[in-house]
């Protein structure tokens, strides 16, 4: 790939979304932006990207944004995280608030293992807490990572990293070569298209919101956006969940690591904060 | 060192396995059928055992129900490794005693994320 056109793609995605373009991965603009290349009648990237050049495009910058922004993922990646949410944060939002629906965002879902394998787990553990209404919601950037999120269809290998056989048989069905998440589980998730850099101010009343593996791939003013717009989607004592090797180096106000459990940071509850 | 067992027909498949398999840290021992492997864990009992499903003389679910009877046979981890991908062969293998299933084709990242939910890295 050309040094300007790199150069270019780096600037789309630093200020459409904050991303950080790495120059020495030009494999990955190579692997990324074929497919756009193809799907948007370009004979080649070069050609993609003269095609940028000449019309500046909203909708083919956004195609070079999101496909740049992809996210490599898998079913309950980093289980300790799962494990800390089943054992710890779920019991913790179920007995602190059995009367209201506790609001659990994954906010940069991708393709969906995420916020399916946390669905899963709710599912599981419901019949401990009859009474209390989890709901769960999913965003991206990214476009097409959001519908594969919805149709909730996997293919044999991506059911295969990470996913225990027993979920899989328990809340799978097998259609053809692929594997569809039941539609029961499906349900239980709301879905939207989100900029974490962007304008959220009517994103809000969240109690838990995992956000792994996000701010690290982003340059510096970005970072520093999402965790304040994160900060400002939680509802008082709510709790952000980043990657457990991400430098969260200047967290948001008022968000504070919580000790014994790697990338989670958590707001003053109400009471505290009154205090 | 922990020892796994692979048990398929295929020299081939063994072959990719155990390069897989000595990669993360076992000691592999190899058999073409489960009554071979039968055998071989009557006399040294492996600590997993990565199972065809499809084999002549003894098929895997007639080797891992003859295995969970043997002497300390409950003892080793046994994950399917089979082209058997419909919902019931899984259940069955399940209820038979098998730990972990992995549907082929398989690599290496889905072996070493099976034999990690099976608790063996």
């Amino acid at each position: 790939m050309k040094p300007d056109d790199r150069d270019l793609v780096a600037q789309l995605c630093a200020s459409r979304s904050g991303q950080k373009i790495d120059p020495a991965k030009d494999y990955l603009l190579e692997t990324r932006l074929g497919p756009v290349a193809r799907r948007e009648g370009f004979e080649s990237i070069a050609d993609l990207m003269t095609g940028l050049r000449t019309s500046r495009e909203e909708r083919l910058i956004w195609a070079i944004v999101e496909a740049m922004a992809a996210g490599d993922t898998s079913f309950f990646r980093d289980r300790a995280a799962f494990e800390h949410f089943r054992l710890v944060l779920a019991p913790e939002l179920a007995q602190g608030r059995p009367d209201q629906p506790i609001r659990i965002w994954s906010a940069a879902c991708a393709t969906g293992q995420e916020i399916h394998s946390l669905a899963m787990l709710v599912d599981d553990m419901a019949g401990q807490w009859p009474e209390v209404r989890f709901e769960l919601y999913g965003s991206d950037l990214s476009e097409r990572a959001l519908e594969k999120a919805q149709s909730g269809l996997y293919t044999q290998f991506e059911v295969q990293r990470g996913l225990p056989i027993r979920s899989l048989i328990r809340h799978f069905e097998k259609v053809d070569d692929m594997w569809v998440i039941s539609p029961q589980l499906r349900q239980t998730i709301r879905w939207r298209r989100l900029n974490l850099i962007g304008d959220m101010s009517r994103v809000r009343g969240f109690d838990l919101i995992f956000c792994r593996n996000v701010i690290s791939g982003m340059i510096e003013p970005a970072r520093q956006r999402v965790i304040e717009n994160l900060t400002a989607s939680l509802n008082p004592g709510g709790k952000v969940l980043f990657g457990a090797d991400e430098d969260v180096v200047t967290p948001g106000e008022g968000l504070r690591p919580v000790d014994g459990a790697l990338g989670l940071f958590a707001l003053p509850s109400a009471d505290r904060a009154a205090a | 060192m922990r020892t796994c067992l692979i048990v398929d027909d295929s020299r081939v498949i063994r072959k990719v396995a155990r390069r897989i398999l000595e990669d993360l840290g076992f000691d592999v021992a190899e058999a073409a059928d489960g009554a071979e492997a039968l055998s071989w864990c009557r006399s040294t009992m492996p600590d997993v055992v990565l199972l065809d499903w499809n084999m002549p003389v003894m098929n895997g679910l007639e080797f891992l129900r003859g295995l969970r009877m043997e002497p300390g046979g409950k003892g080793p981890k046994v994950l399917f490794c089979t082209v058997e991908n419909e919902v019931s062969a899984i259940r069955e293998a399940l209820e038979s005693g098998a730990d972990e299933y992995i549907m082929k084709p398989f690599d290496s990242e889905i072996v070493a994320a099976k034999f990690a939910l099976a608790g063996l890295t």
